[in-house]
């Protein structure tokens, strides 16, 4: 049985698919689907820019906004009639169309991936089969509006930005495909749908959730920090470094042009962290059998909400890294710890389930862990510099 | 280990965030419209005229010397000088300013005619609230804008204005002994 108000958005679209007259019923099945996809997330893209504005602040013992509206939740209100009155400036050597689609193509990748993303039970746009591949494949068309962005500005900074973007876009790829290959070996699919279904059964009190595997968990961690680099969020926002490029790809971009490239930024990060609630925290499944009687977009929601958070705490913490540690790290550490994690998803696939299992994967992914870290960590050590002929 | 100093800094955010809640007292920041710290006594930025008693006119201390128009480095002072004469404080007639604008937009706070005046007459306001949404009228501030009473410069710089104040005292004293006593004969 499930709680009407579970499936109130469901049976509210098909009431109103049925209203329809029969011949635009698959139109208006396709719109409905699609624009509360667009309402809803933009305007979480609007809270979070408050929220993170307000934990950053916090972090750093501010107050953070505080003016416009009540505890300054109407700030993105302000900040969008800003961006929207701020004059469109396009540099006289710019590639005018290059420079005027960059922002439209990132903002339409980010919100393709929504399609596949399963916000709750019988909550999906479209069902595809090959819903992960279908996510990678439009994740990846954004790095191409990123170069579009550098390229057409016509900005050394702007193209060192773009560069930048796109070597640590495509070096992170890697290791976050190879994390979700892990899940897609135990789940069986590609779809995204399947895969939450899989993970909604409980164990005594444990859901069936990837992340509460060996495998699982360090699958995850690897997820979420590819996915940083991949939405160019800080540690790994070296493509928009303030103090060595400026605004990297963004340096050209004025008013509602660079508003836009914000949105898209939120809207991709929102939809990795949606497809890692998916592969590895269950989707819109209930955290304890007991809470099953929550609406189910409610969990989806509260995921994110929690990993945003993480987000932003990371944000408020970690220092931006340098190129070479940040290829170090994804070709060094990364990639072999993610060829690891799917050795060790095979492993308790055939392994018998029990006490044995968990201690073998487990072994097998410290091990890895413990012995890629002093390669990681083993540098040239540094001395007191010695003059010649100073002092 | 490796990965640890992530978690420690982790750790350390977390510590200042919720901290911030709890312990007022590492949240810095004046909320300022709301809070206000109080103005320094050496706290100066634009120069204002000082009269004496009631009256504007009457009690102004200017007597259009433009010493401070000519020193002005932006040269930002225009002073017109009057035709008559009005008695100072000693009883002695002087010219007053018939025009003194003082265009803020172009001073640069020096406080160069405060250091020239023999008169005590301009001193440096601690005004900062001086936002306008006229660009030029609003900027060119006129004798009577700037004519303030003495008691708002005992207010602002109470110290440096007890000494100015001690001084004309004895001025004014030693003028009256003068007019008490007749002149010496040759």
């Amino acid at each position: 049985m499930m709680p009407p108000v579970d499936q109130a958005f469901v049976v509210l679209k098909h009431w109103l698919v049925s209203h329809a007259p029969s011949v635009t019923q698959p139109a208006v099945s396709v719109v409905l689907s699609i624009v509360p996809i667009l309402l809803v997330f933009p305007v979480l893209v609007a809270l979070t820019t408050v929220l993170e504005r307000k934990g950053l602040g916090r972090i750093q013992n501010r107050y953070g906004p505080n003016r416009v509206g009540p505890w300054g939740l109407m700030q993105p209100m302000a900040d969008a009639i800003k961006s929207l009155t701020k004059e469109d400036v396009v540099p006289a050597s710019a590639d005018r169309a290059v420079h005027f689609l960059a922002p439209l193509v990132l903002l339409a990748v980010s919100f393709l991936p929504y399609a596949v993303l399963p916000i709750g039970r019988n909550m999906v746009a479209a069902n595809l089969d090959c819903g992960v591949v279908f996510f990678f494949a439009i994740g990846a068309v954004s790095e191409i509006s990123v170069f579009m962005a550098g390229w057409s500005s016509r900005n050394k900074y702007s193209l060192l930005g773009a560069m930048r973007a796109v070597a640590q876009m495509i070096s992170y790829e890697v290791p976050l495909l190879l994390s979700s290959i892990a899940v897609i070996m135990a789940a069986g699919s590609l779809s995204t749908v399947t895969i939450v279904e899989r993970q909604s059964g409980f164990t005594g009190i444990f859901p069936h959730w990837y992340v509460l595997t060996p495998w699982g968990f360090a699958g995850f961690l690897l997820f979420m920090i590819a996915a940083t680099a991949e939405s160019n969020r800080s540690p790994f926002d070296l493509p928009e470094g303030e103090s060595e490029i400026i605004a990297g790809y963004y340096i050209e971009y004025s008013g509602f042009k660079f508003a836009l490239f914000f949105l898209g930024e939120y809207l991709g990060m929102f939809a990795i962290s949606g497809l890692g609630i998916t592969l590895f925290l269950g989707g819109w499944s209930a955290p304890l059998p007991g809470l099953t009687w929550v609406p189910s977009w409610v969990w989806f929601f509260a995921k994110l909400l929690g990993i945003i958070v993480g987000f932003i705490w990371v944000r408020g913490t970690l220092p931006r890294l340098r190129m070479d540690q940040l290829m170090n790290f994804a070709w060094k550490f990364m990639l072999p710890m993610a060829l690891v994690v799917v050795v060790s998803a095979g492993a308790w696939r055939f392994l018998p389930s029990g006490l044995i299992r968990w201690l073998l994967t487990t072994l097998l992914l410290v091990a890895a862990y413990v012995l890629l870290a002093r390669g990681v960590e083993s540098r040239e050590k540094i001395v007191k510099r010695t003059y010649r002929f100073a002092e | 280990m490796f990965g640890m100093g992530i978690v420690r800094g982790l750790a350390e955010t977390a510590r200042n965030f919720f901290g911030s809640f709890v312990d007022k007292d590492r949240l810095v920041t004046v909320q300022y419209p709301e809070e206000r710290l109080p103005v320094s006594e050496s706290a100066r930025n634009f120069p204002f005229l000082i009269y004496d008693g009631e009256d504007k006119e009457q009690g102004l201390r200017c007597v259009a010397c433009q010493i401070c128009e000519k020193e002005c480095p932006p040269r930002c002072i225009t002073i017109e000088k009057s035709k008559d004469k009005k008695p100072d404080f000693v009883g002695k007639p002087q010219f007053y300013p018939a025009v003194f604008d003082i265009d803020v937009s172009v001073c640069m706070s020096c406080q160069i005619c405060v250091e020239v005046c023999p008169f005590d007459a301009i001193r440096m306001d601690n005004d900062f609230e001086l936002s306008t949404t006229d660009r030029f009228g609003a900027l060119l501030w006129t004798r009577d804008k700037l004519a303030m009473p003495n008691e708002h410069y005992l207010a602002i710089h109470p110290t440096e204005a007890a000494e100015v104040e001690a001084r004309r005292a004895t001025e004014k004293a030693q003028a009256e002994a003068k007019k008490q006593q007749p002149p010496v004969k040759q």
